[in-house]
């Protein structure tokens, strides 16, 4: 089978562990890594791998087009929109893991297979990709009327970029419980703990569902994509079982990253890697399927 | 009259709502804000327990809308003010918007004690909306004063107008106080403010301490309605900041009638130092997991302070009420090995 071919723009912790990520891909060759300072210790690991590397961000990739067909943006949102522009304008794909949210949210194990022709698709937040599947998972048995999520990452996990727009982390991940997930109404709470040493990220789901009665049912479907969850993010788990009490219901998950370029406690930043490199991969199988170059 | 040697802001009607178990109705928040207003504070707080957007499953769901609560509030002020409270990460830059609209004059935004980068935003759309704008360091007991002092600087550079300590566990003692206050006031240029709560029965003394050591906002709540064992009791630090000579600018008789003749009347409970609570102080735990840790103790039959004495130890930060249950189930798991009640 023939690999697609992927670049990286943005060569800071997102994009160095995306490469790890994409490495373990079995449809994906990654080709190109791009950043501006190149003294950043991506670039060098970039390098040392022998990937093609260009210190000229997005007009470094766009003078090698035929090095990609589909790019994983690790920048920020304020440029994200003009890097899709000339990306999809030569007809590659792109995929957003900023804050930006062109186009639509994607969360690999729900809504992946109505999403493939879309020239631009958005990672959501972490905390949307560690919930979502759970909140969809309830949906699918019982129709959620409202749907909160509290998600607890370490300080440390926390860059400047998420806690100068923590109000963007909460909306965007409200918005896509109910885009996504399918709630009626959704809500996010995020907690920053500076414990040492640093706590895994942690996120609880706590739903409301329109009518009781199938709790077993509704308990399978969690456990079923959990089991998901974790074919592209291993260390996804529940710690205690979740609870049902009428029409409330709530889960439990913790986030161990795979310590690849980050410490396993981020498995906040993990989950986004893991996920966008989950999305890749599902549009490069089909990509392959069908024929397309 | 002579001026305020600082001002008490009262906050029955936001830390009291985890009390109320956030069920405060429009009825109990317009004669309190009334009884307040008469008695000369010049400043009140009324939001949800954890803020603006606190109203959830996660903390509880608030009863009456807090923007009607706020409102309610703000038609009862002569010259009092009403003041919200906002905790990023829970509540957002619309709702402070929002709240504005209701009628409030003044916002306190708080964080971790070591996450004050966070609030870098809604600082900035509070000086910008024209409110009076407080920094607010929670859980200040779990930083050293070096950190406590750089957090309070970045407060102050992206505006707040003042900075508090806010002993979210009821877990410092007055002399901590005092070196906390001081340091901030050699360090800043702005008001300092002290919260505290009575878990170890110290809030009237590290209320004291503070206002000796220079701070010039201080947080007290009627018949110390509050999260764990409340607050600072208002009409006890207004009789003892008087006898003491400080001018407080609130009349005693006054403060005292709202205080028992309306907020007595709906307080669910009195607010004692009860075995969780004092834990609570001991192990330096955020006071609203109250009656969190009792509900969950109940369902799975364990000691709560067993409970609080974990969360303790996994320094566990405001807003963690999720880690709770978990943390009940598993001691259980581990005790017992066997399934809570239904």
């Amino acid at each position: 089978m023939s690999k697609s071919k992927v670049a990286i723009l943005g060569s800071g912790n997102i994009g160095t562990d995306l490469m790890y990520k994409i490495e373990r891909s079995d449809a994906l060759e990654l080709t190109m890594v791009a950043g501006i300072d190149p003294n950043s210790e991506g670039l060098r690991l970039a390098k040392e791998r022998g990937y093609l590397t260009t210190t000229k961000s997005i007009d470094g990739l766009l003078e090698h087009p035929d090095k990609f067909d589909m790019v994983f943006d690790a920048t920020s949102a304020k440029i994200h929109q003009s890097h899709s522009d000339k990306l999809t304008a030569i007809g590659k794909q792109v995929l957003d893991l900023t804050p930006a949210a062109i186009g639509p949210f994607v969360v690999p194990s729900v809504n992946l297979d109505q999403l493939q022709s879309e020239p631009n698709v958005n990672l959501v937040t972490c905390g949307g990709q560690a919930t979502i599947p759970i909140i969809h998972a309830i949906n699918r048995i019982s129709p959620v009327s409202y749907a909160e999520i509290v998600a607890t990452i370490s300080s440390k996990s926390a860059g400047p970029g998420t806690r100068a727009n923590i109000d963007e982390f909460t909306l965007t991940t409200a918005n896509a419980i109910e885009k996504v997930g399918g709630a009626k109404k959704g809500k996010a709470i995020i907690i920053l703990n500076p414990a040492e040493p640093p706590v895994i990220m942690r996120d609880t789901i706590h739903a409301t569902i329109e009518e009781e009665g199938k709790e077993a049912e509704i308990l399978q479907s969690i456990k079923d994509m959990v089991k998901e969850v974790q074919t592209y993010v291993p260390g996804y788990r529940m710690n205690t079982e979740p609870q049902i009490s009428g029409k409330e219901i709530t889960v439990f998950v913790e986030v161990e990253g795979a310590g690849d370029f980050f410490p396993t406690y981020s498995g906040n930043l993990d989950i986004m890697t893991a996920a966008a490199t989950r999305v890749a991969n599902e549009l490069a199988l089909q990509r392959a399927k069908e024929g397309v170059k | 009259m002579t001026n305020r040697s600082f001002e008490i802001v009262d906050v029955t009607l936001r830390d009291g709502s985890h009390s109320m178990r956030h069920a405060f109705t429009k009825e109990q928040v317009r004669e309190t804000a009334r009884g307040l207003d008469k008695a000369g504070v010049n400043y009140f707080e009324v939001s949800h327990g954890d803020g603006l957007g606190g109203s959830s499953m996660q903390y509880g769901l608030s009863k009456v809308n807090e923007l009607e609560l706020i409102e309610t509030a703000a038609a009862e002020c002569g010259q009092a003010k009403v003041s919200v409270l906002l905790i990023p990460g829970i509540g957002t830059k619309y709702d402070l918007n929002d709240a504005v609209k209701a009628g409030a004059k003044m916002v306190r935004i708080a964080t971790h004690v070591t996450e004050a980068d966070v609030a870098k935003q809604h600082i900035t759309l509070a000086r910008e909306l024209g409110l009076k704008t407080i920094g607010f360091l929670m859980m200040a007991h779990m930083a050293s004063i070096e950190k406590l002092v750089e957090q309070a600087k970045l407060f102050e550079s992206y505006g707040a107008e003042v900075v508090y300590v806010t002993d979210s566990a009821g877990a410092l003692l007055p002399h901590e106080v005092t070196e906390r206050i001081t340091a901030l006031k050699n360090e800043l240029s702005i008001e300092i403010g002290f919260h505290g709560h009575n878990n170890l029965s110290m809030a009237m003394a590290n209320t004291l301490a503070a206002v000796q050591a220079g701070a010039t906002y201080i947080d007290g709540s009627l018949r110390a309605l509050g999260a764990g064992s409340g607050n600072t009791q208002t009409e006890v630090m207004v009789a003892v900041l008087e006898k003491m000579e400080y001018n407080t600018g609130v009349d005693l008789y006054k403060i005292l009638d709202v205080a028992n003749d309306v907020v007595a009347k709906y307080m669910p409970r009195p607010q004692e130092v009860t075995g969780s609570s004092l834990m609570m102080g001991y192990s330096g735990v955020y006071s609203s997991f109250l009656l969190h840790t009792e509900k969950a103790a109940k369902r799975f039959n364990i000691d709560e302070r067993d409970i609080l004495v974990e969360l303790g130890k996994m320094k566990a930060v405001g807003g963690q009420e999720d880690l709770i249950y978990e943390v009940a189930a598993n001691i259980t798991k581990k005790k017992f090995a066997v399934a809570p009640k239904p």
